[in-house]
């Protein structure tokens, strides 16, 4: 029942936005059409903006995946985080997570795949990728929009929730589904 | 972000020499700057569109009555931003967008809350106090449904493909208490150039 109505939420949201959204503009009025070709010009200037940082960012993200320094931190990490519950499978999740969303998915694919969608290795990853973020792509694309290239705390505060985020998952996933 | 940009390009290189994968290099880095440029082109149409949409619900008041809604919790998270500003509608209609998993939809009202809190930035280029929190809540947004985990985890067939949604609820409301809780107590680690806010009287 709860799923039902989440899964209608889902598949309902975005047509009911995009047809009442300019219905209710023309009860108030509003010249519906040119405005909107007006602001759609914009998308296409920001996503060219957004172009140079996410070269930046994305090249260098993708320099360190080939390099092999992604499997050589699994390796060292996997004694201490195998105790506090993150398989050895799970833990490239934690690392790619934050780089990469394909990147992510692959890896809940993979260990649902190789420990099954209802172990505790596949509901944590399940768990891991949908409760954070591609944290470094969502900076490039906000600030690289607007032309910021100090980012600040931003960087650190996203990391540590991203962090956060992830001990939480495990904790959840051992006190709802035992582990 | 220049120190942290050049030290995972060095890291790269030399965790590269030492593992013997220098061979893959090259091609990585060709690979990637080109799916940058992929990435951000097909942010095209459905950044065209969400703007455009965006626009109109400006136009018609919707996004003015939106911020208003959230005002009660915006303004504290953002005490910086100007109560009536058009940011503080962009920012209810992106973490609403985001917490439903319609992440599509949610970038363009994030770039344009962005916009939108640049305008009010003393120092262009830089980020403020509220930028930097409204893109780390970005990146740990309290997650509703999940849409992409659920679609794999039912296509790898899991009994109750959606039973993760509890847990996901949890893991990301931790996320986002974190987010907010170390933007904040970072921020003056941090410093700004000039001093943030509206000059006092």
């Amino acid at each position: 029942m709860f799923r039902g109505v989440l899964e209608a939420i889902s598949v309902w949201a975005i047509p009911l936005v995009v047809a009442g959204v300019p219905l209710y503009a023309l009860t108030r009025k509003v010249k519906v059409y040119p405005v909107f070709v007006e602001g759609a010009k914009e998308g296409f200037q920001v996503a060219v903006r957004v172009i140079p940082p996410l070269v930046a960012v994305v090249v260098a993200l993708g320099m360190l995946r080939a390099s092999g320094a992604m499997e050589g931190l699994a390796a060292l990490l996997a004694p201490v985080t195998s105790r506090i519950g993150i398989p050895a499978s799970v833990l490239p999740m934690v690392l790619v997570r934050p780089l990469s969303g394909g990147a992510a998915l692959g890896v809940v694919a993979d260990v649902l795949r190789s420990e099954g969608p209802d172990s505790y290795a596949g509901r944590l990853a399940s768990v891991m990728a949908g409760s954070t973020e591609t944290t470094f792509y969502v900076l490039a694309v906000y600030f690289g929009a607007v032309g910021v290239t100090r980012y600040r705390q931003a960087l650190p505060a996203a990391l540590l929730a991203d962090l956060a985020g992830f001990a939480a998952s495990v904790v959840a996933v051992r006190f709802l589904f035992g582990p | 972000m220049s120190v942290i940009w050049v030290l995972l390009l060095v890291a790269s290189v030399v965790v590269a020499a030492v593992t013997g994968r220098m061979v893959a290099l090259p091609g990585a880095i060709a690979e990637s700057a080109g799916r940058a440029v992929s990435l951000s082109l097909g942010l095209v149409g459905i950044l065209a569109l969400w703007m455009g949409l965006m626009k109109v619900a400006e136009e018609s008041g919707i996004v003015r009555s939106l911020g208003r809604l959230a005002r009660p919790v915006l303004r504290r998270l953002f005490p910086s931003v100007p109560a009536d500003s058009p940011a503080m509608g962009a920012m209810t209609m992106n973490i609403a967008a985001n917490m439903l998993g319609l992440g599509n939809a949610a970038t363009p009202f994030g770039i344009k809350a962005m916009e939108e809190l640049e305008r009010v930035n003393p120092d262009p280029g830089t980020a403020t106090d509220a930028q930097a929190l409204f893109c780390a809540l970005n990146t740990a947004s309290i997650q509703l449904i999940p849409a992409s985990v659920i679609a794999l985890r039912a296509a790898a067939g899991a009994r109750q493909p959606a039973d993760i949604l509890g847990a996901t609820l949890l893991a990301s409301t931790c996320a986002t208490i974190a987010a907010i809780a170390s933007a904040w107590a970072l921020r003056r680690l941090f410093r700004s150039s000039p001093p943030q806010g509206p000059p006092r009287v």
